[in-house]
């Protein structure tokens, strides 16, 4: 299979950045051979019989033939072999692509109509900028090299106080990275990736999001592994430190009267303790139970009584619909990730 | 018959004799009427889409180009691609294949056509209340924000869903119960075969769009929180519900297509067609299975791994029945008696570009690629090459091989083939570019786009004029035809279908007697 290799030399692809874009492009390749293979295959054929067999007299006679089981089967067989190829091949890579490491670096990812914005376990929030010119220089997430990266996703509104205005879909598109992944208002959707060459890389929004749809572009930039713990403890320009995504949640615990019902030692109060809660197994009063992610702890924030906790009482909890910000709502559950 | 000279088109006179005609010859023509004035409008909306695509930077404000965007997709797809080949040469066609005098039920067609005109007013009115904006796909929750004219476009949708419904029914109980003594389920033409495998289609999956935009109405006026997260709801909920629907539609835009060229095929080669059986049970195939496959338009949209795969591996199956289709053509033509008038040219087209459009849904239904490619110019390249590239060049040569039949006079054949060099040279310049665009990571539905991606841009709009241009000549053929061209014979092309065996243009009633069959209706031997 030494034609593999040579296949995905690009093929109008953009340079390939990570490993997973590397086995896409080599299924890319095979795609690309067997398609060109079977369109020769039926437009020579097409070519050879309509000119062997032009209509020489008025009254040509023809073949009367109706049908063929062997060459019927051959041909419905050969194409579902390589369909299936091709489904079995393209399901693995998916599934390594939607792989999680554990070990990864979170970045939150907020789109709203028509920008990005990254925020960073530190506190650090990356938005757009405008240069001296007027010309908007689109937000720059900036990540090591060789390092696993899971994006944290979602959407917010542009002005909360509207009452007719909604968050809406957007979709993260690295090309370069040959990952997508669609972002939902109302929950988080996640992707990962592992850059492995540095440089600077388009990300566009995929999902049909209005006006400014098409000018809403970001940036991802790779850098060197010092360049970037240097990077991300941001300027020292004087001004008071940013409190890291944790520390906000911490100060949202506080003062937001969650410390009344959730303990962080592991003592029952009128709501489960928070101490270990991130990834552990819950079962409920009703429903099948489930593993506590980051769209489960989003869930009971806002709605807790969606999922009771077995052995606590329903309604005991108010609402925070509303009542906290998307992005106050990410820093209580980088808290609650905190606790081991 | 009521004496020479008297056909339906002479039959009675005068414009309410035509609005409210219930013969199916007269119907499919107000469709034919009505469905070109349509795909005039799409195909500027279309031009004015690539004009402002030649150049990276904006001629028109983005908020113009996305509304060129939504009416472009929601008027070819609702208002020209699926009535279509159904609505016009179906409903004039079919009958005659069958040996009927009309339909099962006249008046329920008339009915449809209303439903039709009915779906299109409330089209241009939701473009005076400002214009939809959402794309024809209408993702909540973005097509819930300035909800009148989008929510009107849907319903226009809606209704126009009706008449499809309306043909549908009539369609199924026509070839039930209206074939002529003799002719059994397996002597029934391919492309009725093709009809009823869609009218099915037409049938089961359209009432699914109708819920949908009831429920999105529903959350408008109420505020019952079904797809707004706002109000609780599940914004990619719209998007299984809308697939549901949408993906069998692509089906039934591409089925008659396929019915047509099997009839162009074997015609023109004079000599039966390879596997008859294969080719109609395929149709029911492709038909059963397109309710399993919507998901494969949400491989990013948030739904679980599991699902993706699942849907991927049925989406390949609908491989098969597709491939076996070409292969069937293929060997059509082997040790034929080819003659390539222009409704053969157009078929001949047809194979090509589906050919393309046929090879690169595998690069879309195997997942990893899919990632990649997802909304980006390769898919418009793709769907283009299937509905577009497919379903035109079908509806191109039916209309030209149906013509004499349906006027009682001949095209200018020269003008003919000069509009199919245009169209499919012009096609394939167009979308053939926007394949390697998709692959360099142009989204669509960019208003602008980056310096990068310009070349093959232009090159992609110089081939939409062309395209333009090579309908204009087969609309000068097809008037030309239809008043100055020659008398047509009853039988021009020699092809052994029933309708060939009466004059053209037909009598009121089709059939002075009703014939007896007794044979398949391919039989050139």
């Amino acid at each position: 299979m030494l034609w593999i290799p040579s296949a995905h030399a690009q093929s109008f692809m953009p340079p390939a950045a990570t490993d997973i874009a590397e086995n896409v492009d080599s299924l890319y390749g095979f795609l690309l051979i067997t398609s060109l293979i079977s369109f020769v295959i039926l437009m020579g054929g097409l070519a050879y019989f309509v000119n062997k067999y032009r209509r020489r007299t008025a009254n040509d006679k023809t073949a009367y033939i109706t049908h063929d089981h062997t060459l019927e089967f051959i041909w419905s067989f050969i194409p579902f072999v390589i369909f299936m190829i091709c489904f079995a091949w393209g399901a693995k890579v998916y599934l390594d692509m939607r792989h999680m490491p554990e070990d990864a670096m979170e970045v939150h990812v907020i789109g709203k109509k028509w920008d990005w914005e990254f925020i960073y376990k530190n506190g650090r929030k990356i938005t757009s900028d405008v240069d001296d010119a007027g010309k908007k220089i689109p937000a720059n997430m900036v990540v090591p090299i060789n390092k696993p990266v899971r994006l944290i996703m979602t959407s917010t509104k542009v002005n909360p106080e509207d009452k007719r205005d909604r968050a809406v879909l957007h979709s993260f598109f690295v090309p370069a990275f040959r990952v997508k992944q669609d972002i939902v208002p109302g929950r988080y959707t996640q992707m990962s990736f592992t850059p492995t060459k540095k440089g600077k890389f388009y990300i566009f929004c995929t999902e049909y999001c209005g006006t400014g749809h098409s000018s809403m572009l970001g940036t991802i930039e790779v850098v060197d592994e010092l360049a970037f713990n240097n990077w991300v403890i941001g300027d020292d320009s004087g001004g008071p430190k940013e409190l890291s995504l944790a520390e906000k949640g911490k100060e949202i615990f506080k003062t937001r009267a969650c410390i009344g019902c959730h303990s962080l030692d592991g003592s029952k109060m009128t709501g489960p303790t928070w101490k270990g809660l991130y990834g552990s197994n819950r079962e409920f009063n009703e429903g099948p139970a489930l593993v506590a992610d980051d769209n489960y702890l989003r869930e009971s924030i806002l709605n807790s009584n969606a999922k009771v906790v077995k052995g606590y009482a329903p309604n005991q909890m108010p609402s925070y619909q509303g009542q906290l910000e998307d992005e106050e709502v990410t820093a209580v559950i980088e808290f609650i990730k905190t606790l081991k | 018959m009521a004496g020479a000279g008297k056909n339906y088109l002479n039959h009675e006179k005068g414009i309410m004799s035509w609005l409210t005609s219930r013969d199916h010859k007269r119907i499919g023509l107000l469709y034919f009427y009505s469905i070109a004035f349509f795909f005039l409008l799409g195909g500027i909306l279309a031009m004015l889409i690539r004009t402002e695509l030649f150049r990276s930077g904006l001629y028109f404000s983005p908020d113009l180009y996305n509304r060129f965007m939504t009416y472009h997709g929601v008027i070819m797809v609702f208002f020209v691609i699926v009535p279509g080949i159904p609505a016009i040469l179906g409903n004039i066609i079919m009958p005659l294949h069958l040996g009927a005098r009309d339909v099962a039920f006249p008046t329920v067609n008339l009915m449809s056509w209303y439903c039709y005109v009915g779906g299109a007013l409330l089209a241009f009115l939701s473009i005076f209340m400002g214009g939809a904006d959402t794309g024809w796909t209408f993702y909540t929750p973005y097509s819930i924000n300035f909800s009148g004219a989008n929510i009107t476009a849907a319903l226009a949708a809606f209704v126009a869903g009706f008449s499809s419904v309306l043909t549908g029914v009539n369609f199924v109980a026509t070839v039930h119960k209206l074939r002529a003594p003799g002719m059994t389920m397996n002597r029934i033409t391919l492309f009725t075969w093709s009809l009823y495998a869609t009218a099915i289609l037409q049938v089961l999956a359209t009432p699914v769009i109708a819920i949908t935009v009831l429920l999105l109405a529903m959350e408008n006026i109420f505020g019952i929180g079904i797809f707004d997260p706002e109000l609780g709801g599940d914004p990619v909920l719209f998007q299984h519900f809308f697939w549901f629907y949408s993906h069998p539609a692509v089906y039934i835009m591409i089925l008659p297509a396929m019915g047509v060229i099997s009839e162009l095929i074997t015609t023109f080669s004079r000599k039966t067609i390879f596997g008859y059986t294969a080719i109609a049970y395929s149709s029911l195939a492709i038909a059963g299975v397109s309710f399993l496959v919507w998901g494969h338009h949400m491989f990013t949209s948030s739904q679980s791994e599991v699902a993706a795969i699942i849907f991927s591996v049925l989406t390949m199956l609908v491989g098969v029945p597709t491939a076996i289709k070409l292969f069937n053509w293929l060997a059509t033509l082997y040790k034929g008696s080819i003659q390539m008038q222009s409704p053969m040219l157009y078929a001949l087209g047809f194979i090509f570009i589906f050919t393309i459009g046929g090879v690169t849904g595998i690069f879309l239904s195997t997942i990893a690629t899919d990632i990649h490619f997802h909304d980006t110019y390769f898919v418009v390249a793709h769907f283009h090459y299937v509905m577009v590239g497919g379903t035109l060049m079908a509806i191109m040569g039916g209309a030209f091989y149906w013509f004499p039949k349906i006027t009682g006079r001949m095209f200018s054949e020269p003008l003919a083939r000069m509009s199919w060099v245009f169209i499919f040279i012009g096609f394939n310049v167009t979308f053939f570019p926007q394949f390697v665009l998709g692959a360099m990571g142009m989204p669509r539905r960019y208003a602008d786009y980056l310096p990068a991606f310009e070349s093959l841009n232009q090159i992609s709009t110089l081939g939409s004029y062309t395209i333009g241009f090579g309908f204009i000549i087969a609309l000068v053929a097809i008037i030309h035809g239809a008043l100055h061209g020659n008398k047509a014979p009853d039988n021009p092309w020699g092809s052994k279908t029933l309708e060939w065996t009466i004059p053209s243009p037909p009598p009121h009633e089709n059939f002075e007697t009703i014939p007896t069959v007794t044979a398949g209706p391919y039989e050139y031997r």
